[in-house]
Parts: C-alpha cells; structure tokens; sequence
C-alpha cells in the first residue's frame, strides 16, 4: 500500500520541504513548530533508536525474554507524540517506545515488562501514557471508553486549551481486522468521543502483509463508521506531526473522533522471536530504508545549517541514553512474590490469601538451616 | 426498624440500582436496548427518565464494545454497571472480560481499580429459544480478578446489587431470570450482608444441599417435601460463587457428614465439581457418603420442550439425598 497524491507529505525522502498539496490544511499546525523543536524530533528519535537496539542486544545476550524493536517508525512515534498535550490521554499498543519516552514514562519499565518482572511497568497517572496492550486491537475500545468519559465529564469543547483532553490510540494494521477496533469505530462514531486513532501501518502482522488485512487503503476504513480520516507519510516526522495536532485540535474541541493512517515499515523483526527472512524480499526493505525518518530529518537539518557538533552531541546522548538502560537493565532483582497475589483484587480475597500463605510455608520448608536463614 | 415491602426480583433489581445511582453520581448503566425500553426484561426501567440519557446509555450492539468502553470509563472514574441481554450472548465479550477486565488491576500493580458490574440474566425454566437459557458462569470463576454473585430472593437482588457496585474490583452478577417475578419480602431499612457470605436458609440434620440462583428455591421444595416424608434437609443457598464461602458449607457439613451440590449448569468442570473437591479435601473424615452432583446435562442447553427434562428438579435432588442417605 503505497502513498499516493492523497497521502499528506511536508518533507521529502531526500529530506527538502516540499508539502503535498494534501497537505495543505495542515500546514498551520507545521509552521508552528520553531528550529529547536526540529531538533529536538531529530534527538528523540535518535535517542529512542539506540535505545532499541540496546534493547535488541539485551534480549540476545539472554537478558530480556523479548524485543519488538521500533525502528523505522520513530517518524510517526515521535511527530504524533509531540503533537500531544499534557491533559491528553494515550492508550499504546506494544510498540510505541518513543512515545512513552516522550510522555516522561521511564522507559526502563519496558525493559522490565520484556524482562518478565512485571506485567505493566508503569503508573499511567503520572503521565497519561496508559499500560502496553498485548491483545491486539483491545487498547481501542478502551480509548474510546475513556474518551467517552472525557466527553461526560465535559473535558472537552470548552476552548480551555490546559484543560480540554483528547485521547489517542495507536494500534497497527493488523489490528485493523480485529472485530474490537470495528466496535471502537462504532462507539466511537456514535458518542462522538474525543479521540484519535493512530494506526501505524508497518506493512507487516509479524509475516502476513497488510494486503491481506485489507483489499482499500486503509485510511478509508474508518469513513464508512462514520469516522473521517487521513492518510500521512508516516516517516515524515513534520507531517506526522502536523496532521495529529489538527487530528487532536479537534478531538479536544468537540468535533468528534477521527482516524490517521501512518504509512511506516517495520525494518527490524516483529519481535526478536521473528525472521523476517522467510517471508519478505529484500527490495521492499530497501524502499523504506531510503526513505528512513531520522536520514531524512538530518538532510533537512544540516540544510538549515545543524553542523557536525549537533550531530555529534546527539549521537552522545542516544549513546549514553543507551547505556544507561543497560546499567540499570543489569541491576534489576527479581520481583516479590507478592506482585503475584497482591494486587489481582483490590480487596481482600481469602483465596488468595489462603495461597499466598500456602506458598511462603511451602518455601520455607526448603530454607537451608545451616545457612540460618528461614 | 425493617422497612418491609412485597415485591418481585425484577422490581428490586430496579430499586437497588435506582438507589446505587442516587448514592454516587458516578455510577452508570450501559447496555443494549436498556434506555426507552428499560431493558428486555425491564429491570432497568424508567431509570432513563429520572437519570437521563448520559447516565443510562444505550450502546451499540457490541458486547465486547460493551464491556471494553466500560473499563475505558472505569479508568477515567466511573462506576459502569453493564447489562447483557442474555446468558448465551456474553461470549463476544469474552476476551474483554478475561483478559481485560479481570487482569487491569493486577497489570497495573493496584494503581488502577475496576469498580465495573456485569448483570447476566442467566438460566433456565423460562421456555426460551437457543442461547437464552443458559448457566455460564464456570467459565469465569475460573478467571483470576473477577467476583461472581448471584442472587436468590428479592432481598438478596435489592443488597446485593448495591454491594456489587459498592466493590472496587470487578462483579460478575448473576441473576436467575426465572426467579425475576414471584415476589418476595425486602427489608430497604436493613443493612447490606457481606456479598461474599453464603447462608443456611434452611436449618436441617441429615444432609446439606446447596445451589445458588434459581435453584436455590428448587431446593427448598425438595426439603419440604422430604420434611414430609421424615428426611431433616439443611438448605444454603451460595450466593457468591467467588470467591466461595466455605464456612458455612464445612460447618454444615460437619454436622450433617452429607452433602449434595445442585446447579443448572453442565456438571463437568463447573462450580459444583469444585465445591465437591474442596469439601472432600477439607471434610474428608465429616463425611458419610460422596459429595453428589446434580447438574445440567452434558449436552448443549436442549430446545425448550425438553427443558424440565434438563433442568435438576426437586426429583432429582430427592434422588440425589437417596443415594447419599444410602451409603
């Protein structure tokens, strides 16, 4: 699923700023945006992409029981992310590591999850950025929910900008044919929610092609909910930006939800499980590595005069960034056995406290005496 | 002072979420067909008039949409009661409940709650067509993360629906479809008992039966019928089927060394399997014979005509307290 004359676009692959004429309406929200905030897309997005591949290695050194790298989409990660507001919610699904970095989430606790200490990570009160979502497609009905709290709690059409919310939720296209995100569509169109779904359309559900999820471009989907849509160069970071700002302008004013399809690829594995080997050519890897989202930000930038200092300095940061994940990845001690019993309920539960018990007299009677424990 | 007044399952229902609705603006009801209508077994009506479209929504007909957007709005602080229309069509919403709902708190370490209730009018004995009469609680009390409570008697429906929404965690609340209209006393001045309590509502000697939801009523008829006959039957009615209450059950059964287990419900991996596990495990030198079951069939929910040929009837208890007193 190629772009085409309908795909919104700012900067091309070789990195000059030459907005598609379906751009237009978005560019109020591009021109916005100053020289320090390109750059700080560019630092995030190099900064996320060490990060990944710190995580990559962590996983084949045995630390980390799974990786789904992120590479290749940074673009569509960090413009929608930016394009947020503190109030915003955001409802991820597994593999939106730039934008929990973004939102202030310590990325650590991704780390975590993958390690198999915890199955969150995170408190999504202290950023907005909600839990990983590991069954596809149900973070969106969730999102819908939520926003259709925002709109009861009037948290939205107001015109306050600190106070007005949206919701946003990122999903794939995989997840596209999952009847939850149909119902999502379907809640969604009918409350009128504030909310944005963002799909990331990587091309690939681990080895089956997006041609198999859908016959239309996916953008298209969401308009017969009801719902409208646009479909962006996702590893534009400019227009990713841009079309979500406009998306979430008007989520937060009351006009209802709306769609974006990111077009991206997914360059790595779907996981660190995976080999994309056996089943895509590496012709089609080619394509989207010319038109990779960081290359292209730095064309732009070293044409706005960024030198070598600025690259390096932001190479430095990814690269310490990077290893500080590694320096606390290795210190991380094992969970209490208390995370499996502790919080199932929120209440008392004689079940559980019945086994909790059960298990701490079980394992006491393999306690070494010599060595005096208990 | 008992405030006592006569009404039927179906009306207490109504009051009691009438009630959780005047007592915190934050619960609300969703469901399909549940506004104008007030539901298809109006259980919810005129809630819509007195607390207005926002509070009593119509939803689209999704069940998992249902369900999914109600963990969204619990997130956000609301209290969601959401009603499914009928037993055999819950399973859309499956994933939602299992993965989902049951496991937000514990994903998020206790930093989220999920105060959310789904009503299930659930059983047989109503004559109904294919997925209307069915008992599928089993498959989630086999879930970590969820309650499960049904209810017996107008008085139970009234407290215990309150007590349901009152729960941080979320509710899974049974309602015995067949038992919505004979009516029944309701004391709206007593004091709600503990959701999770089950309790002997029949005191007897010589064996204990024990059933929730419609059933429970079944088992009284078999009780009197054997108190005819010079049998002393002890009666409990479980009201929580999770967690279980086993106190009153061991308690029971200690005294009588005899119990049998009753349920509308297929019989093989169900609650009355488990309750006959446990009870062997815990009251194994108490007993005088083996726990018994008395269940649905194995089979799938048959067509209406067949239905008292499926359904455990005072007979069968009576049968099933033979074979017990015989050992």
């Amino acid at each position: 699923m190629a772009e085409s004359e309908t795909t919104v676009s700012l900067l091309s692959k070789e990195g000059a700023l030459q907005p598609s004429e379906s751009a237009e309406e978005f560019l109020p929200y591009f021109e916005r945006l100053t020289e320090d905030d390109y750059r700080q897309f560019f630092t995030d997005m190099s900064v996320i992409r060490a990060f990944d591949v710190e995580a990559t290695n962590l996983q084949r050194q045995g630390q980390l029981a799974l990786w789904p790298p992120s590479i290749g989409q940074e673009g569509a990660q960090v413009g929608s992310a930016r394009a947020t507001r503190a109030q915003d919610h955001i409802f991820p699904a597994y593999r939106e590591h730039a934008v929990a970095m973004i939102r202030g989430v310590d990325v650590l606790g991704i780390i975590e999850l993958l390690r198999g200490h915890t199955h969150g990570g995170w408190n999504p009160a202290e950023t907005n950025f909600h839990l990983y979502t590991l069954v596809i497609g149900s973070q969106t009905l969730h999102a819908t929910g939520y926003a259709m709290g925002v709109n009861l709690d009037g948290a939205c059409g107001t015109g306050n900008p600190d106070t007005d919310t949206a919701v946003l939720v990122y999903f794939g296209d995989g997840a596209t044919s999952q009847g939850d995100v149909s119902e999502a569509f379907v809640f969604a169109a009918s409350y009128q929610t504030p909310q944005v779904f963002f799909l990331q359309n990587n091309h690939w559900a681990i080895s089956v092609p997006v041609s198999t999820q859908s016959r239309v471009p996916l953008y298209q989907r969401s308009r017969g909910f009801g719902v409208p849509s646009t479909q962006v160069d996702g590893n534009d970071v400019f227009a990713s930006y841009a079309v979500t700002a406009k998306y979430l302008d008007d989520a937060r004013s009351g006009r209802g939800p709306g769609f974006i399809e990111a077009l991206t690829y997914r360059i790595g594995a779907h996981t660190t499980s995976d080999d994309p080997t056996k089943y895509r050519n590496s012709d089609d890897l080619a394509y989207w590595i010319e038109r990779d989202p960081i290359a292209r930000l730095e064309a732009y930038l070293r044409g706005l005069g960024a030198d070598d200092a600025f690259f390096a300095g932001v190479r430095e940061e990814a690269t310490d960034f990077a290893a500080d994940i590694r320096r606390r990845t290795l210190t991380l001690t094992s969970p209490s056995v208390d995370k499996m019993f502790d919080s199932v309920y929120s209440e008392p539960h004689p079940v559980l406290a019945e086994q909790k018990e059960w298990l701490e007299r079980y394992e006491a009677t393999y306690a070494d005496p010599a060595a005096g424990g208990n | 002072m008992a405030d006592l007044t006569t009404m039927p399952m179906a009306k207490a229902l109504n009051a009691g979420l009438r009630k959780a609705m005047q007592d915190d603006r934050k619960v609300m009801l969703m469901g399909e067909d549940i506004g104008a209508l007030g539901g298809v077994f109006r259980i919810t009506e005129g809630l819509q008039a007195e607390f207005g479209r926002t509070r009593v929504l119509d939803t689209p007909l999704a069940e998992s949409g249902i369900i999914g957007s109600a963990i969204g709005l619990a997130m956000r602080g609301y209290r969601p009661i959401c009603e499914i229309q009928f037993d055999g069509f819950i399973y859309p919403g499956f994933d939602q409940i299992t993965s989902q709902l049951a496991k937000m708190t514990n994903r998020h370490e206790g930093q989220v709650q999920m105060p959310v209730v789904i009503r299930v009018p659930y059983g047989g004995h109503i004559g109904a067509i294919e997925h209307h009469q069915e008992s599928p609680e089993a498959y989630f009390a086999h879930t970590a993360g969820l309650r499960l409570v049904s209810p017996s008697t107008p008085n139970d429906a009234y407290w215990m629906i309150q007590e349901a929404v009152r729960s941080n965690d979320p509710v899974m609340f049974f309602e015995p479809k067949s038992r919505y209209w004979p009516k029944g006393e309701v004391d709206l001045a007593a004091s709600a008992a503990p959701l999770h309590a089950s309790r002997v509502v029949r005191s007897g000697t010589e064996v204990t039966v024990l059933a929730h939801g419609a059933m429970v009523s079944v088992l009284l008829q078999a009780a009197e019928v054997a108190a005819a006959e010079g049998t002393s039957i002890e009666v409990i009615d479980l009201r929580s089927l999770s967690p279980i209450d086993y106190g009153p059950i061991l308690e029971s059964v200690h005294k009588t060394g005899r119990l049998v287990v009753a349920q509308e419900a297929p019989g093989f991996v169900s609650i009355a399997s488990e309750i006959a596990a446990t009870v062997t495990e815990r009251a194994f030198y108490s007993l005088q014979a083996p726990v018994l079951r008395v269940s649905g069939f194995d089979a799938p929910f048959p067509p209406a005509k067949l239905e008292t040929l499926y359904l455990p009837d005072a007979d069968r208890i009576l049968d099933a307290v033979d074979r017990s007193l015989a050992y």
